[in-house]
């Protein structure tokens, strides 16, 4: 018995026509709305449908205006308050051929927010049926396709299905807490200081609100002094610096774990960012991969754990300097490799995509709203799967032990999450993401906390064997004297009552 | 119906396939070496260890699970990752002639209670109760997060339990016992939370097969020191302390464990053949039938150590710091702070003038 099995996920799609791109026939067939649907079979009880609710039309006289603009990205920017703000719902603006909008070699422009252009392909006939391919390919890109979903669902698929990236990104979790932390194993030579507070406020914390629907997020930071690395790095004549090969990356995180401290507090998932600053002895450090080649970001990450980047200091020469020296960290640089760890450890990654796709970098903000909403797609998935699966053992549970107790609350949590999940997978088809969203969070809040109800160790409900095994030595003994005498009495009765009868 | 093919015709080009295939096999060997860290599908180490019995005369119990926990910190696992179990102390007991030591080699070679033991459940919290908490997850809201095992589904936990044990029960303080029955349903619970990516129990007790006899959860890998009807038998006494050291079994277990580092390659075959027969007189056993990898493919280092997955990072997030100047930083509220100093506990300067007053008032 498997409850929430059937997915069905609906994307509302709007095609807008630009003047030019549609020859007059088809024009006229304009405001129309097409349903597709795609369902993919993940095992025998699962299964994903995905519906694409297109509605095709042409374009209004402002965003005629807008889409005349002279570069792709200022036009993004016009058309955003025209379109309907709403989480999950896409659109896709279609450009004549001989619009100069998109640069040379680009078909298709991705924006920042739910948006695309994409030029009108080449050739006579049914322009409709043409495009529904490469709308379908801009859309799928934009919310979900089925390996994601795929990934979602782990646990109902093999594990040889799966690829690495679905042991990168942290499962969904109602919070997170990030630790920044400086590792500064020299201080006699450098004396190092870093504006975290002010990064973290220009840089991290927009990202983070971004995904503040997503989860909570707390955000500190320490420095750590005389905190080396597990690992001697080794001197490389070639380029006289000290290297890190790839090999002996995976050793250097543990002795240093043990110094963080961060997770003493919090019980939510800790994200731990270090940038390590070598000693005056070991500079510069070079982080090396398997080919040999110098790692340009020099950085690495760990799945669900963190990333570690190093920061080589330019020491001018002895006389001129006296140590310790002054270092301020460019957090610039520091931040940006950390975001793009921090995205990857979301599972927030790079989709592969045709050469003549532009993608419009996130900017300051780190995240677009269209890979928002690729996380979110995966996240509902996951938590509704993830309250089927509780919900189903927490039964089973109850059907093993015939004597479990449940209380009010338990009970009533319960009752709360299977409403919750109903609700999202409604919502879900109806293609109202941000609610669907928001449902399945609290669906996952109320089953886990049901679940976990302390009061339901199975421990503290006595199988009947037990029962019998604790009972019968104390009662037999005591039931054998007391049953034999009560025959007696019986006996005796029978023969009282059989006496007067043998006097006749 | 197969039609003969020249033999001599096809067989050079299959060769020089099958050797350039080789050829590139042998290269990728060093590669899938390295992805090999990929195979066992863990990004976390947990580590619980519990020792079940208290009085001084099973000292060993208490060495035994301290040398894991030696070991399980040398190879990495940090200590906010074990949930260590003591059931009674023995390095601080009023009959230790060596006060906060616990050694595990007679003529106190090793000691293995050390500088920084972090123990989490000690004394009378190391019961049956807590410890399918601590398992299931079932624990009260208010316990502190070093008393907790807060794994999830990519991680791989190392259980080691010793004790005094029987046909598939484990004594617990001399008091109650845990049947194998519950651990089996316990460990079910954790797999339907996808608590554990893949389980190693070790068990030091006498009879010790019994209790994962009635394992049915997938990903569990066992060994136990004794088999149903043996007794685990201790190893040395120390005649200065006055009781038994360490069993044999963990003993040995020990001194295998020394040799790994944290790189090291070796498998969990090797770790079945420790303490054959003949050193320890009770027959270990093992059960590898719930794995579904080959134990041949299994490091030791994926339970007792916790070597991390590591990936280069390539990307970076394109930041533009002329933009931050723009937005207007919300102002925090803060209080200006002056510099606090103490109060003065006797203010004898002000006392004195008190009493010059009083004087001369009078």
């Amino acid at each position: 018995m498997l409850l929430f099995a059937q997915f069905q996920l609906t994307v509302p799609v709007s095609v807008v026509f630009a003047k030019g791109a549609l020859p007059g026939a088809q024009w006229r067939r304009l405001p129309f709305t097409d349903t597709q649907e795609e369902e993919s079979l993940l095992n025998p009880k699962t299964s994903v449908t995905a519906r694409y609710e297109t509605t095709y039309r042409s374009a209004t006289a402002t965003e005629q205006a807008a889409l005349a603009m002279a570069t792709v990205q200022e036009a993004d920017a016009e058309l955003l308050p025209l379109q309907e703000d709403s989480v999950g719902a896409l659109t896709v603006y279609v450009i004549p051929e001989t619009s100069l909008l998109l640069p040379q070699g680009i078909g298709v422009y991705v924006g920042k927010h739910r948006s695309a252009v994409m030029r009108r392909t080449q050739g006579p006939g049914d322009v409709l049926a043409a495009i529904s391919d490469r709308v379908r390919q801009i859309v799928q890109a934009m919310s979900f396709t089925t390996d994601s979903i795929t990934t979602a669902l782990s646990d109902r698929v093999p594990m040889d299905q799966l690829g690495t990236d679905t042991r990168r990104p942290f499962k969904s979790s109602l919070g997170y807490e990030i630790t920044f932390s400086l590792l500064n194993p020299d201080p006699k030579s450098h004396d190092v200081h870093w504006d975290i507070e002010a990064a973290v406020n220009s840089y991290v914390q927009p990202f983070l609100d971004k995904l503040g629907s997503v989860a909570n997020f707390s955000v500190d930071s320490q420095i750590l002094y005389y905190a080396v690395l597990g690992v001697s790095p080794r001197f490389d004549k070639a380029s006289s610096s000290f290297i890190l090969s790839a090999l002996s990356l995976p050793h250097v995180i543990n002795p240093v774990e043990a110094r963080l401290g961060s997770s003493a507090t919090s019980l939510y998932p800790v994200l731990n960012f270090l940038l390590y600053v070598p000693e005056r002895v070991h500079s510069p450090l070079y982080i090396q991969d398997k080919d040999g080649a110098a790692v340009g970001t020099n950085a690495f990450h760990s799945p669900r754990w963190g990333g570690i980047m190093v920061y080589n200091i330019d020491h001018p020469a002895p006389d001129k300097a006296p140590l310790p020296l002054r270092v301020d960290v460019d957090m610039v640089r520091v931040m940006e490799v950390f975001l793009a760890q921090l995205r990857l450890l979301f599972g927030i990654s790079q989709v592969p995509l045709p050469e003549e796709f532009l993608l419009e970098s996130p900017g300051n903000k780190g995240l677009t709203d269209w890979e928002l909403d690729r996380l979110l797609w995966t996240r509902t998935v996951e938590n509704i799967a993830t309250v089927s699966t509780t919900l189903t053992s927490l039964a089973q549970l109850l059907d093993k032990i015939g004597n479990i107790v449940i209380k009010d609350d338990v009970a009533s949590e319960v009752y709360h999450a299977v409403a919750s999940a109903q609700t999202a997978m409604l919502e879900l088809a109806s293609g109202r993401l941000g609610s669907a969203f928001q449902a399945s969070k609290e669906a996952v809040t109320s089953s886990e906390r049901a679940f976990f109800d302390p009061s339901l160790l199975h421990l503290l409900y006595f199988p009947d064997d037990q029962k019998f095994a604790i009972y019968i030595p104390l009662f037999l003994p005591m039931a054998v004297p007391i049953l034999l005498s009560l025959v007696k009495i019986l006996r005796e009765a029978k023969q009282s009552k059989k006496e007067p009868m043998k006097t006749d | 119906m197969a039609a003969a093919l020249p033999a001599p015709r096809w067989l050079p080009a299959a060769a020089a396939l099958l050797w350039a295939c080789c050829g590139l096999a042998a290269t990728d060997g060093i590669q899938d070496q390295a992805e090999q860290f990929f195979r066992s599908g863990h990004t976390n180490n947990w580590a619980v260890l519990v020792c079940t019995s208290r009085f001084w005369f099973n000292y060993r119990h208490v060495a035994n699970t301290l040398s894991v926990y030696r070991s399980v910190k040398r190879l990495g696992i940090p200590d906010s990752h074990i949930v260590l179990m003591l059931a009674d102390d023995m390095a601080c007991n009023p009959r230790n002639p060596k006060p906060a030591t616990v050694f595990s080699h007679k003529n106190m070679e090793l000691n293995v209670y050390g500088d920084d033991v972090e123990v989490d459940y000690r004394s009378y919290e190391v019961t049956v109760e807590n410890f399918l908490r601590v398992l299931t997850g079932r624990i009260p809201p208010s316990t502190p997060r070093s008393k907790r095992l807060l794994s999830d589904d990519r991680s791989n936990i190392l259980i080691y339990m010793t004790g005094h044990g029987g046909n598939g029960f484990l004594k617990f303080q001399d008091s109650e016992e845990i049947t194998n029955v519950e651990l089996a349903d316990a460990f079910e619970q954790m797999w339907q939370k996808r608590r554990y990516n893949e389980l190693l129990f070790i068990i030091d007790t006498c009879q010790g097969a019994s209790m994962y006899e009635r394992f049915y959860s997938p990903n569990i890998m066992a060994l136990a020191s004794s088999q149903v009807g043996e007794d685990s038998l201790s190893h040395q006494p120390d005649l200065g302390i006055g009781v038994h050291l360490m069993d044999r079994y963990t003993f040995y277990v020990l001194e295998f464990l020394e040799e790994i580092h944290p790189a090291s390659q070796t498998n969990m075959n090797d770790l079945f053949q420790v303490c054959p027969r003949s050193l320890c007189v009770s027959t270990p056993g093992h059960r590898t039938d719930l794995f579904h990898r080959d134990p041949q493919n299994v490091l030791i280092t994926d339970f007792f150590g916790s070597v991390r997955k590591v990936e280069i990072t390539t990307q970076t997030v394109a930041l533009d710091p002329n933009l931050v100047g723009l937005e207007t930083r919300v102002p925090s509220d803060e209080m200006a702070t002056e510099p606090l100093k103490y109060a003065e506990q006797l203010p004898v300067a002000q006392i004195i003038h008190q009493m010059v007053s009083t004087h001369t008032g009078t």
